[in-house]
């Protein structure tokens, strides 16, 4: 499905600013997993995700998704395959536009845009429905402005809009971290009703172990620009908060977890 | 006394018939500015650059002055295209590369004409050919030639606000909107955020290119120095739109208030000139006005946020 070997990516090389970011990662997914990533500050969870974006170019190594070599093709033209949900609920929608302008944006991912309406009588009968589905009655604001939403309810709204049009990945970075947590959990169930459903395949940052613990069939933690643990199935499901602190002091050899991991 | 309002009355009469031949211009600035977000200086070099091919074409070349408007506003959409190469191409920032093609429009337009300004003598203008076709009855009226002039406004600007409406509704154009919104957005939905911002850029400068074509037409001459202040009037004329009809409404009437923002502008600038202030002056006018406009709400905002404070305590 998704076959990322032996990306490199440095970023600000030969400055004093020189950071490593991905040092050799390797990661294989198969259809529909659904997997949590973990780690700490700098750990390269986020750039990961970001170079299977192609928000930056990697440095070597491949990207091969559902057989295709993406590694060097420009953002927009990967996002045919990809749905991706940012950390900050205002990046993944645009607030002067309404909910179902953003919603014709995202339902034309992956297609050629021409000079045809914008957003067709059909379409936003479609939308009704599909936005009845996240019940935070926004199905009766179709022409409202996206600026007036909530951050939850943005994350929401992107979140239907990364997976209107079927994503081969879906990639969710921290997508609830800005939230307050009735909201987060809210978003994440509904993340997890959208996954299921719509069989998915997602990659999932997080700073919550016991989101990591609980959503997906695999769990990922990463530290230094690589994977250094990788755990899924039955073993995964017996998987402790504690548990993952141990790995995660002895990776990074007595460093302990920042202060957000220690809190989740 | 009598013929002083009588003057006044002219005055506003030309001020309207500007204003709307302007207003094609300010609605190139709006789609640069306000849509795309994109401050762009090209337009100064941009709308001189239109002047100067459609009055060189009529003049010179002897064409047919309605087709010199066509090549005008090609001409706008060429300086759009580079400044939007250089900006997405070059990673010039976007100021310095509309301020690059501006500055290099300049010598451009001396090469074009050939010398500093060229007057339309002795050839037909768009005014001179439209009152050419009318009947003796109406072109006996007092002052036709600015009547004509705001016939041509009124048929250019609803054309072009006819036009931007469709385009702007198209996927295309939702994508440019989105993309003055939020690029990430965009490029994350597959969008090239690159592409959208040229498209914009050679829309808008097309409209002012247009309109430097228009205004040359109508005034009778090119001058090299006629697109100086162009962005700011731009500004003016959104700004006082804006005040005038807020910011809630929909886009067609958005854009009907940059034109009617744009012959406002022009009606103050009529008055004041009446009132014994000089030419000369406008400018500092005009960036004076754009200023206050600009950082009204900005106070406002500091106002409310402190009262807001204040109401915690």
């Amino acid at each position: 499905m998704l076959s990322i070997s032996n990306v490199y990516k440095t970023f600000n090389p030969g400055t004093i600013n020189e950071k490593r970011a991905l040092n050799g990662m390797n990661l294989e997914l198969r259809p529909t997993d659904f997997v949590t990533i973990i780690g700490g500050n700098g750990a390269g969870k986020s750039t990961i995700l970001n170079m299977i974006a192609g928000v930056y170019p990697i440095d070597s190594g491949s990207i091969v998704l559902d057989g295709i070599d993406i590694s060097t093709k420009p953002e927009h033209e990967r996002a045919k395959f990809l749905g991706r949900v940012f950390q900050d609920p205002m990046r993944g929608t645009a607030a002067d536009m309404e909910i179902e302008e953003n919603l014709a944006l995202a339902y034309r991912r992956g297609r050629k845009r021409g000079l045809s309406w914008g957003i067709t009588k059909a379409e936003k009968h479609n939308y009704v429905e599909a936005l009845q589905t996240l019940d935070l009655g926004l199905e009766t604001r179709l022409t409202s402005k996206v600026g007036l939403l909530s951050g939850g309810q943005r994350q929401a709204l992107t979140l239907l809009m990364a997976t209107l049009q079927k994503p081969k990945l879906l990639l969710l970075d921290e997508h609830t971290a800005a939230l307050d947590p009735k909201t987060a959990s809210k978003v994440l169930e509904l993340t997890e009703k959208i996954i299921n459903e719509n069989q998915l395949t997602a990659l999932m940052v997080t700073h919550n172990m016991k989101d990591a613990i609980r959503l997906g069939n695999r769990l990922i933690m990463m530290h230094e620009g690589r994977i250094i643990y990788d755990i899924s199935g039955e073993e995964k499901k017996n998987l402790h908060v504690k548990d993952l602190l141990e790995k995660f002091e002895m990776a990074s050899g007595g460093e302990f977890a920042n202060d957000r991991m220690m809190l989740a | 006394m009598s013929i002083n309002i009588v003057s006044i009355i002219l005055a506003i009469q030309g001020a309207i018939s500007q204003g709307l031949i302007w207003g094609v211009m300010a609605l190139g600035v709006y789609i640069t500015f306000k849509i795309l977000n994109y401050a762009d200086m090209t337009c100064d070099g941009s709308f001189a650059f239109g002047g100067a091919v459609s009055a060189t074409l009529t003049v010179v070349f002897g064409w047919n002055p309605f087709l010199s408007l066509i090549i005008a506003t090609l001409s706008g959409m060429a300086a759009g295209a580079v400044t939007g190469l250089l900006h997405t191409k070059c990673k010039i920032p976007a100021i310095l590369s509309g301020i690059l093609t501006m500055i290099s429009l300049f010598s451009i337009n001396l090469r074009v004409m050939g010398k500093a300004n060229t007057p339309l003598l002795g050839v037909d203008t768009i005014i001179t050919k439209i009152i050419n076709i009318l009947p003796e009855s109406i072109t006996s009226i007092y002052n036709i030639n600015a009547w004509v002039t705001m016939f041509v406004g009124i048929v250019f600007t609803i054309a072009t606000i006819g036009i931007l409406y469709w385009f702007f509704g198209t996927e295309i154009g939702s994508t440019i909107r989105a993309t003055g919104n939020n690029e990430d957005m965009v490029r994350a939905l597959g969008g090239n955020t690159d592409v959208m911002k040229i498209l914009g850029l050679v829309i808008g400068n097309g409209l002012v290119g247009l309109s430097g074509g228009l205004v040359a037409q109508t005034q009778g001459y090119a001058d090299v120095g006629m697109g100086t202040g162009t962005i700011v009037i731009g500004l003016a004329s959104i700004v006082i739109g804006e005040a005038l009809f807020g910011r809630r409404f929909s886009f067609a009437y958005k854009l009907m208030s940059v034109v009617i923002g744009s012959v406002l502008y022009r009606i103050i600038i009529a008055v004041v000139l009446q009132l014994g202030l000089k030419t000369d002056d406008m400018k500092l006018l005009t960036g004076v006005l754009v200023t206050v406009a600009l950082s009204v709400p900005e106070f406002n905002r500091q106002r409310a946020m402190k009262k807001k404070m204040r109401s915690y305590n």
